[in-house]
Parts: structure tokens; C-alpha cells; sequence
């Protein structure tokens, strides 16, 4: 017996559902529960994996309508090479965190029951899968909501903090609002699907009613006429729906304050493929729903993903919490998706299709390697929050010493996501770098001039990118200890150890092999633009990637790591010869006599330079407090130093609006006196003032 | 009987129900009250069983029955064993400005005139003139809802203001289908029931039937 690959993404999907409430039943207490759960878990992600890029690879489409849903509306499944392709990210990094969380949720049941977050995981999983395989708007909201709801009880899940659970509401609060954009967008659609099948012809209209509505599902969506405006509509909304998800600025606040909060498993989870089911919906809605745009919409997206891009880098590098610091690069990240999409979209709106592959292969590829290097890094800093219960980098420091393992892996993560080679945050960079620069081919003067400056944009967020991640590993893992505690820390256990080694040889891998890989998801963009790029891009065999032409710009990441490792194998010789003429001594103190830990590099005077010159983007609070000294003001006995570094989107945007909502809710609560009788006199007037107009 | 006599007869006791709407308007004893309700179910039975005979709608008859066990005798027991059970069978309540009261009373008989007006042009049922009396009926059911803050009265003010929907229903349509009449008597039969359980939950509570007192258990400021 054969299954499709519909069939077993179906079984996965139906492994995490049920574990959820078999892990909330068997309570899950003890350490071979958790084990047993995580494997689960693992296995089902990993099918999910296989199924997705079964289809991907065999560019298939299959579909299937589900017994459940409501009656008369049933809901309908779909695995084609789009949500197979994303069923693979969220496969393999669940997949990668499933191992990992085998040893990090051991660790946190020492001292707290962890059947929430087991269940919860699992329905949190789910939900991703089905969100990405749902076929109909119905099912695919539902999903959506037990996916934002599985997340925002895993985002409670050390609800005694008051910031988690500040956080865990503000999440819900953005999720809602976009929950509602979105159901809003589907519903135009829908509206539009259905108006068709009743205006046949008098006598067939609508014949069965209620039973005969089809206008919900995707494939009626598909093959509706929409008209230009309404198109608009729809498609606003979801990208402010979707935008919301996946942290767009200016819809971004939630996300640097629920993904350091949450358990590392989660937010590796969260921000390495959550975000992307956000992505997924974009290029569903308009490369697959509505079909053909006008070039603004890709504008659009590309200037909100070059704001989300930049700010979120600069963000990025202010941050003084390690887990916060990653959570603003996954708004970068997502920034540099857009990018590639947008592009993507404005290529598809001039008519060319093979242009536009190129761009989306960019950002397929990018959401790929930012699920792989964003769930590595928090898993890296999911094992230093674990050994030294810290999330403040000014208070770690020389960890390297500590963590032998985690130490480098995280680095292989710090180099992959500032781009660097040979890992694959550089492919995907340069990819979407090779689809700016195919600009000219566009025959809009506008644009032609615009793009340019995009692409400055990407490289200076790509460079500012660099500069935080060298502070993340510097600050954390270089260096002397800041604190006392942290001299006791240790490395991670043996399971968390492995999955970051897999993530890590997947960063290398898929930096290594990038023909291969675009080979493999050639189909995703053959399916949504009706042309593949791999006949160009593979011509010269799997060591070389030339996307374009070898003429035009070709990268061979198989060469450019054989060389790195050449050269790195050299230099180590050569300390090797020369080792026996080192000396170690004590550091250099400048004749202070006086030096300790905490006069290293801090995360904030790191980032100095850089928050002086970019000081217009953010809102900075310094105070210096200098303690003088009881013989004399002029010699200071302390010196303190504060900053505070806040969001301007906040109070901008943010803060009118609660206030306003506050206003409102005060306004209408005015109406409330709490008698029965002042209630009864509003329904008395209310009802003679309507017989009154009635009348 | 001839249809101008029905007519006749039906305008009488619409009269006798929108008296009994005031008199409970005006009311200040729990027991006038009760008593006031009886009749006013009293004078609906009887009518809805002359309109069934007048439009030979059998079912009407059915519904007669219905209004008399229940609201002359069912519901004025219950409220008589609440009073009872609750001790405030002397309680004199004090009604705010009664006059003033009258006069709201009396601008909204016309205003249901006015209102109804047209409906009386249009409907060529025997009962179309009582249309009017019945939406005066219900309004002062929300009247008396409104004026009044014992607990007890406030319930007597929404079955007399059900007494006047069922009015209205019977004057309009020839009153509604039998089971839809069966519904809404089941329905007011519960509710009497469950306003009882509610009333000695209050009184527990508030050590009164006093609604004014529920302010309290709105949020603090």
C-alpha cells in the first residue's frame, strides 16, 4: 500500500493532533513522558517534512475534502508545490526543535509541570501544518486561530511574570485585529466566488441554497472573475492581516516582546516558521487567489519589507537581551522575504515570469535558511538561558570556555544569518541582491530608478545585520565572565547538543548546495508563475549556481567552502608550527593594575557608534549619575550609566490608539449606571423612538 | 351574535384591560397588584374567547383556557406565596409622582393611537380597533418596569406587559399559531418559576427586593 503525499501529510497532521490531548491526559510528569511525547512529535514533523517535499519535488497536486467541518461546509485539503514547500519548513525545524526539546523540557520539569507546554506544542504544530494545507477559507481560518491560540498559551507559559504575560495579551490583541483582516479579506473573495454560480440564469440560482455554496473554498476563489477594486480590497486586507503575523512594521510590536518570553523551544518555533505561515498566506492570496495585480502591490510590499528590514536590524543591534536581539532580526528577516516577494510581484505584474521565479526563489529560499539559522540560534540561546538563567548579555561573557558545543554552533548560526559564506544566509541574500539588479529589465522609469536604493537598503541592513550578530556571539560567548554566576554554567544536554548540530549542517548544507536545493523547489514557482529558473541555474552542474547566465553572476558555494576550509586548515598549520613560541600572560592592564570583567565591551557600548548615527530611529533615554565622593565632588566614587532604548512605533502609532480605545470604553461605560431601571428606560426610549421613525 | 355587538363587546373589555394597566400603574400594595393582574388576565381570557367564537378560530378557545388557568390563577398563587414566603405582604412602596406617571401613561395611550392609525385603515379584522389598546398595554407594562423599584412589581409590570403582546397578538392576527401560544405559556409559566428562585437569591443577598440596590454590584470606579 502506497500513500500519496497528501495522505501523509494528513497522517502528520492527525500524529500532532492527537497528541496533544494524549499528552494533556497521561500528564506527562515524568522524564520518559517527555521523551516519548518529543519523539512523537519528531516523527509526525518529520513525515510532515517528507510529505511536503515529496510534492514539491514531484510538482503533484493533490486534494481531498475532509468528513469534518460544519455540515454543509466541509473542509477541503490541498497539497500542491506552494504549501508543500512550506509544509517542509515547518516540518524540518519542527522536526530540529522536537529533539531539542527533549532535553530542554526535561530540564524545566525539574521545577514546574510541563503538560501544558508538551500539549499545547503539539496542537501549536499542528496548527502550521494545517493552516498550510487548509484549502478553503473556513478551515484555513479555524486554523489559523488554533495555531495563534496554541502560541499564545505557549507564550503564557511562565505566566507569573507580569511581562509574560503583558506579552502573551498584546499577542493576542495583533493576532485578533489581523484574525479579523483576514476573515474580512476571504470574505470579499468569497462574496465574489459566489456571485457567478447564482447569476446563471434565473431559474438555476442558487437551486439548493445554503448546500450548494462553494464560494469559500480556494479552488471557486481561484476561478472567480475579480474585479480590480474589490481585488484591492482583498488583497489590503490580507496583507494587513498577514502583515500582522508576521511582524511587519509597523505591525511588529508584539513580536519582540512574545518571542523572548516564551520557552526557547517556542520561539525558535515561532519565529523560525510561524512567521512563515504568514508569508505563505501573502503569496497565496496573490499569486495563487487573485492572480494578476497591478506593479503597486509589489511596491508595496517592497517598501514594507525594506522599513521592516532596516528598522529591524537596527533594533536588532540595540538590544541588550539575547532572545529580544533575535526577535528583532526575525522582523528583519521577514523584511528581506518581502523584499523578494515584492520584487517578485512587481516582476509578475510586468510580464515577466522568469524574473519574477528568480525573486521568488530568493524568498522561498530566505524563508527556508531564516527557518534553519533563526531556530539555531535560539536554540543556542535556549541552552545559555538554560545553563546560566540569563537573558541579559551584559551579564554573561566568556561562555565559550563553558559551552564547547553550543559556543560554536551558535557561531555557525551568526555567521549564516549575517550572510556570510559558505553558509546559506549568503545564497539567499545574494539571490534576492541578483533580483535587484535584473531592475533595468522592468519598462517603468519609476521603478527603474527606485530599485536601486532598495538594493543600498538591503546591503546596509545586511551589514547592520552582521554587526549585531558579532555583538551576540562577542558579548556572550567571548571574553571574561561579567557575572559570578556564570562561572557555574555547563553545556547542554546530549539531545539539545544534536539538534543544534543538525540545524547547523543543514545552515552548511543548504549554503553549500544550492543548485541542488533550487532544483528541488523549482516547481514552487512553475506552479505560481508558470516558469522555473533551474534550466539557467543548474546549467553548469550542481557546483555552480548562476541564476541568470554564467556571464551575468554565477557562485559556487562547494568552491567557496572548499576554499575557506584550505585557507583555515593553512592558518591552523601554521599556529601549529609556531605554537611552541607563544606565550601566555597576564593581560595588558595599560599600568591600571585594576582590570576586571566588567570593563569589556558591553552590548551597549558596542552598539554606541552605531545608535549615534542612526539616533533619529529610535527614541534613546541616557542618564549618567555620577556619586561623588565624600572629599571631593571632582572625584567620583561611581559613575552609573542608563539607556533606555524605546520603540517610536509605540508611542506614535500604538499609544493613540489605546488611548483612544480607553476614551471610548470610558464614553460607553458612562452608560452603564448599574440599574435595572436606567437599562429599562434605554430599551423604552429606544423602542419609541423606533416606532417614531417607523411611523 | 352579530359582528357589530362582537365589536362592541371587544372594545369594552380592551377598555376594562388598558383600566387595569393604570390601576396597576397606580397601585402602591403588592396585593392590589396581584389582584389588578388577575383581572387583567381575567378580561384577555374572556376576550380572546369571544374573538375565537366572533372569527370561529377553535383554537382561540384552547388559548382562553390557557390565559385563564395561568394568569388568573397559576401566576397570582405563585406571586401570593412568594409575598408570603418573603414577608412583604404590608410593604407600601412608594411610587414617585404618580400624576406625573398618569399623564406619561396617558400620552402614550395616544401615542399607540397615532401609531396605530393607519393599521386600523388597512385591517378589516372585528378586533382592529383594539390594536392600539394593546400596544398601550405593553408600554405601560415598561412603564411600571421602569417606575417601580421593588423586585416583585417590576415582574408584575413584565407579565402585564406579555398580557398586552398577547392582546396585540389576538386583535392583529386572530392571535397566534396554537403552538406558539402553547410556547409562550410554557415560557411565562418557567419564568414565574425562576423569578421566585431569584427573588429569595436577592432578598438573601441584598436583605431587601430593592432592584436600586443591584447598583452595587457594578464595578468600582
Amino acid at each position: 500500500m502506497s500513500f500519496s503525499p497528501l495522505d501523509l501529510a494528513a497522517i502528520s497532521v492527525a500524529v500532532m493532533l492527537l497528541l496533544a490531548p494524549a499528552a494533556a491526559v497521561s500528564g506527562s510528569r515524568t522524564p520518559l513522558m517527555v521523551t516519548i511525547c518529543f519523539m512523537l512529535a519528531a516523527i509526525g514533523s518529520l513525515l510532515g517534512a517528507y510529505a511536503g517535499a515529496m510534492a514539491v519535488a514531484s510538482g503533484s497536486v493533490g486534494s481531498a475534502v475532509l468528513a469534518v467541518g460544519l455540515p454543509d461546509l466541509p473542509f477541503h485539503m490541498r497539497l500542491d508545490p506552494l504549501s508543500g514547500f512550506f509544509m517542509t519548513v515547518v516540518g524540518l525545524l519542527s522536526f530540529i526543535v522536537s529533539i531539542y526539546s527533549i532535553g530542554y523540557v526535561k530540564a524545566i520539569a525539574k521545577h514546574r509541570p510541563v503538560t501544558r507546554l508538551i500539549a499545547f506544542y503539539a496542537l501549536f504544530i499542528a496548527g502550521m501544518f494545517m493552516v498550510i494545507l487548509a484549502d478553503d477559507a473556513l478551515f484555513f481560518l479555524v486554523s489559523w486561530e488554533i495555531m495563534a491560540a496554541a502560541s499564545y498559551f505557549l507564550v503564557l507559559f511562565e505566566d507569573e511574570r507580569i511581562e509574560n504575560r503583558r506579552a502573551a495579551f498584546l499577542y493576542m490583541v495583533v493576532a485578533h485585529v489581523g484574525a479579523i483582516a483576514i476573515l474580512l479579506s476571504f470574505g470579499v473573495l468569497a462574496g465574489i466566488a459566489t456571485v457567478p454560480a447564482a447569476g446563471l440564469g434565473l431559474a438555476g440560482a442558487d437551486p439548493a441554497g445554503f448546500t450548494a455554496f462553494r464560494g469559500y473554498t480556494f479552488d471557486a476563489m481561484r476561478h472567480a472573475n475579480v474585479t480590480p477594486g474589490w481585488a484591492t480590497a482583498a488583497f489590503l486586507l490580507a496583507f494587513f492581516g498577514f502583515g500582522a503575523k508576521a511582524g511587519i512594521i509597523p505591525l511588529h510590536v508584539w513580536l519582540p516582546e512574545a518571542h523572548p518570553v516564551a520557552p526557547s523551544n517556542v520561539s525558535a518555533l515561532m519565529s523560525g516558521v510561524m512567521l512563515k505561515t504568514a508569508i505563505y498566506g501573502i503569496l497565496r492570496v496573490t499569486f495563487d487567489l487573485v492572480r494578476v495585480f497591478p506593479w503597486w502591490w509589489g511596491a508595496l510590499v517592497l517598501v514594507m519589507g525594506l522599513v521592516s528590514a532596516v528598522i529591524g536590524a537596527l533594533f536588532a543591534m540595540m538590544q541588550g537581551d539575547l532572545k529580544r536581539l533575535l526577535a528583532w532580526s526575525s522582523v528583519e528577516n521577514v523584511g528581506i522575504i518581502l523584499i523578494g516577494t515584492g520584487l517578485a510581484m512587481i516582476y509578475a505584474s510586468f510580464n515577466s515570469p522568469v524574473l519574477a521565479s528568480l525573486a521568488l526563489i530568493a524568498a522561498l529560499y530566505h524563508c527556508l535558511n531564516h527557518a534553519m539559522f533563526k531556530g539555531l540560534l535560539f536554540m543556542g540561546a535556549g541552552s545559555v538561558l538554560h545553563a546560566t538563567g540569563e537573558r541579559d548579555m551584559d551579564r554573561m561573557g566568556g561562555l565559550i570556555h563553558k559551552m564547547r558545543w553550543t559556543a560554536p554552533l551558535f557561531l555557525v548560526g551568526c555567521v549564516s544569518i549575517s550572510g556570510l559564506p559558505p553558509f546559506n544566509g549568503f545564497v539567499s541574500e545574494w539571490l534576492t541582491f541578483q533580483a535587484f539588479l535584473l531592475s533595468p529589465a522592468i519598462p517603468n522609469q519609476i521603478i527603474r530608478l527606485l530599485i536601486p536604493m532598495g538594493a543600498a537598503l538591503l546591503a546596509l541592513t545586511a551589514a547592520l545585520a552582521g554587526a549585531a550578530f558579532v555583538k551576540a556571539f562577542g558579548v556572550t560567548f567571548l571574553g571574561h565572565a561579567r557575572t559570578p554566576g556564570i562561572g557555574a554554567a555547563h553545556d547542554s544536554s546530549r539531545t539539545m547538543k544534536l539538534a543544534m548540530a543538525l540545524a547547523a549542517a543543514l545552515c552548511l548544507a543548504l549554503g553549500v548546495l544550492p543548485s541542488v536545493v533550487i532544483d528541488w523547489m523549482d516547481s514552487v514557482p512553475q506552479q505560481l508563475t508558470g516558469s522555473s529558473i533551474s534550466g539557467s541555474a543548474g546549467a553548469f552542474g550542481w557546483m555552480w549556481l548562476t541564476p541568470v547566465a554564467s556571464e551575468r553572476a554565477s557562485y559556487s558555494g562547494a568552491a567557496t567552502f572548499l576554499v575557506i576550509l584550505l585557507v583555515t586548515a593553512v592558518v591552523w598549520l601554521l599556529l601549529r608550527v609556531r605554537a611552541g613560541s607563544i606565550r601566555r600572560a597576564a593581560i595588558w592592564d595599560c599600568g591600571f593594575e585594576k582590570l576586571t570583567p566588567r570593563m569589556q565591551y558591553t552590548s551597549a557600548s558596542f552598539a554606541m557608534p552605531i545608535r549615534r548615527i542612526f539616533s533619529f530611529a529610535f527614541g534613546v533615554r541616557e542618564r549618567v549619575k555620577l556619586v561623588p565622593q565624600a572629599a571631593h565632588r571632582a572625584f567620583p566614587s561611581r559613575i552609573q550609566y542608563a539607556i533606555r532604548i524605546s520603540d517610536r512605533f509605540w508611542m506614535w502609532l500604538y499609544r493613540p490608539i489605546v488611548d483612544a480605545s480607553f476614551w471610548a470604553a470610558r464614553l460607553a461605560g458612562m452608560l452603564q449606571q448599574g440599574r435595572i431601571r436606567s437599562y429599562l428606560i434605554y430599551s423604552f426610549v429606544t423602542i419609541i423612538v423606533l416606532l417614531l421613525f417607523l411611523k | 351574535m352579530n359582528l357589530a355587538l362582537a365589536a362592541q363587546i371587544n372594545s369594552f373589555l380592551a377598555a376594562l384591560v388598558l383600566v387595569t394597566a393604570f390601576g396597576m400603574l397606580v397601585q402602591k400594595r403588592v396585593y392590589g397588584l396581584i389582584h389588578l393582574f388577575a383581572w387583567q388576565g381575567f378580561f384577555l381570557s374572556l376576550n380572546t374567547a369571544i374573538v375565537g367564537y366572533v372569527a370561529g378560530k377553535h383554537h382561540l378557545y384552547i388559548s382562553s383556557v390557557l390565559t385563564l388557568s395561568i394568569k388568573v390563577f397559576v401566576l397570582p398563587y405563585i406571586l401570593h406565596v412568594l409575598v408570603n414566603r418573603l414577608k412583604i405582604r404590608r410593604d407600601v412602596e412608594t411610587v414617585v409622582n404618580i400624576p406625573r406617571t398618569m399623564l406619561i401613561g396617558i400620552a402614550l395611550v395616544i401615542f399607540s393611537y397615532h401609531l396605530t392609525s393607519p393599521v386600523r385603515e388597512l385591517s378589516t379584522l372585528v378586533t382592529r380597533s383594539t390594536l392600539a389598546v394593546a400596544l398601550a398595554t405593553v408600554m405601560i407594562g415598561l412603564l411600571m418596569m421602569i417606575t417601580r423599584t421593588h423586585a416583585v412589581t417590576q415582574i408584575i409590570g413584565f407579565l402585564a406587559l406579555e398580557n398586552g403582546l398577547f392582546f396585540a397578538a389576538t386583535s392583529a392576527t386572530y392571535g397566534m399559531p396554537l403552538v406558539v401560544e402553547l410556547g409562550v405559556a410554557l415560557d411565562v409559566l418557567i419564568a414565574a418559576f425562576i423569578f421566585g428562585i431569584f427573588f429569595f437569591q436577592i432578598h438573601a443577598a441584598f436583605d431587601s427586593l430593592n432592584v436600586d440596590q443591584m447598583a452595587r454590584l457594578k464595578e468600582g470606579e
